[in-house]
């Protein structure tokens, strides 16, 4: 299987950085990525929905809310009893890891396009929601239900951040305009998608790269945490992919929701929530090891297991 | 021409604490503050800014010693033992003392 041209982009970042080359996007034009590629998502995401009753969601919607208090939930006691991490590290780690990453999802996303597999179109709607709960199991598992947490401040910064504003409002817009009259924009959303995403992993492999140096500090068992503990969330993503009843494509964009790493929404919360934490160590695992993970290998490992198990 | 003498605080710090300093600073009595981006080497390594909420911000203040004693020691008491920050005061002049 020949390798697709984004993977051999985040490649590029990846060794450029590891040799020191002098590179990098300035900043502005990486937001100008990911605000491209959020919306898109949303967007085609949105046009989808407008065929269907959002309704018959609901039931789904709530399945993989359960799945992203899941997740957490399963990743804190391993990382506390196993890695002996303190507390407030072991959950703002799991909290990473029960949430997911949009760059992660357009990766998969892209791969199943080149297969031509199909998956389900509320997929996007997936995305918004398992962003939030892990967020939730992080704080609770260190303050409880404390009141000295700002919940108020929290939920600012956990619902109005970026990537929940821009994926929501792509999904509404997609879903208000509909597929026609949205076709008036795809030159810009739609047709460089994978433009657009191959840029995008030119940067994350350049960060990811940056990361090595604080991997070394840190050792075996983050690296051994951030590789395994993917694949044993991508079997639950698999797993309640199987309970409702979504095609095989849908099955690996769900896998690789369960399988990534946040890398943006909850090390800003987690910095608000729980400063304690040493936000290196989580940033460490979920760019470092868990991200290029995904990208180069996890994607079409869960590919296989789900084929294995339809 | 005549001068005034303030003091000019200023905070280097993490940029996902700016809009909670913000607040605090308006609070505390600041009449005006400035906020840049910033980048640079520190007990906590190299802060480098892959996201706007990843890297980190300077603020400058120009107050009276009063409102600066009140600044820095909420700012020790609330945000030094988590966050990555540091502060220094200086001996400023300016020229309109009524302005801060």
């Amino acid at each position: 299987m020949t390798l697709d041209p984004v993977v051999l982009f985040f490649i590029l970042g990846l060794v450029a950085g590891l040799m020191r080359a002098e590179m990098r996007l300035p900043s502005a034009i990486y937001e100008f990525l990911s605000v491209i590629l959020l919306l898109a998502i949303g967007l085609k995401g949105g046009i989808e929905l407008s065929k269907q009753p959002f309704f018959n969601l609901l039931p789904d919607i709530g399945m993989v809310l359960i799945m992203g208090f899941v997740l957490p939930l399963l990743a804190f006691p391993i990382l506390y009893y196993l890695g002996r991490f303190k507390k407030a590290d072991a959950a703002s780690i799991a909290g990473h890891y029960g949430s997911v990453s949009v760059g992660t999802y357009a990766v998969a996303a892209a791969y199943l396009g080149d297969f031509n597999i199909s998956y389900e179109a509320h997929m996007p709607l997936f995305l918004v929601v398992l962003e939030i709960p892990a967020i939730i199991v992080a704080i609770v598992l260190v303050r409880g239900i404390s009141k000295k947490t700002k919940w108020a401040q929290l939920s600012h910064e956990i619902f109005l951040g970026k990537s929940i504003v821009l994926l929501l409002g792509g999904l509404l817009i997609g879903w208000l305009a509909g597929e026609e009259s949205i076709q008036s924009i795809s030159g810009l959303f739609f047709d460089p998608f994978k433009g657009v995403l191959a840029l995008f992993l030119l940067e994350m492999g350049l960060i990811a790269a940056s990361q090595v140096s604080s991997l070394k500090r840190y050792g075996v068992f983050l690296l051994s945490f951030g590789i395994l503990f993917p694949i044993i969330s991508a079997l639950i993503g698999i797993s309640f992919a199987l309970m409702l009843g979504l095609s095989i494509g849908g099955a690996v964009m769900l896998a690789t929701l369960a399988a990534s790493a946040s890398y943006i929404a909850v090390p800003a919360a987690m910095r608000i929530a729980l400063p304690e934490s040493n936000p290196t160590l989580s940033l460490t695992a979920s760019l470092g090891v868990t991200f290029p993970f995904n990208i180069l290998f996890g994607v079409p490992i869960y590919h296989q297991i789900a084929k294995q198990l339809y | 021409m005549k001068h005034y003498d303030m003091k000019l605080i200023t905070i280097v710090t993490e940029s996902v604490l700016e809009h909670f300093l913000e607040e605090d600073l308006d609070r505390l009595g600041a009449h005006g503050y400035t906020i840049m981006d910033a980048r640079g080497k520190g007990d906590n390594g190299m802060r480098e800014d892959f996201w706007s909420n990843q890297g980190n911000i300077r603020i400058e203040i120009v107050c009276d010693e009063k409102t600066a004693e009140t600044i820095s020691e909420y700012l020790y008491q609330n945000y030094y033992s988590d966050y990555a920050m540091m502060l220094y005061i200086s001996d400023v002049s300016v020229l309109r003392d009524k302005k801060f």
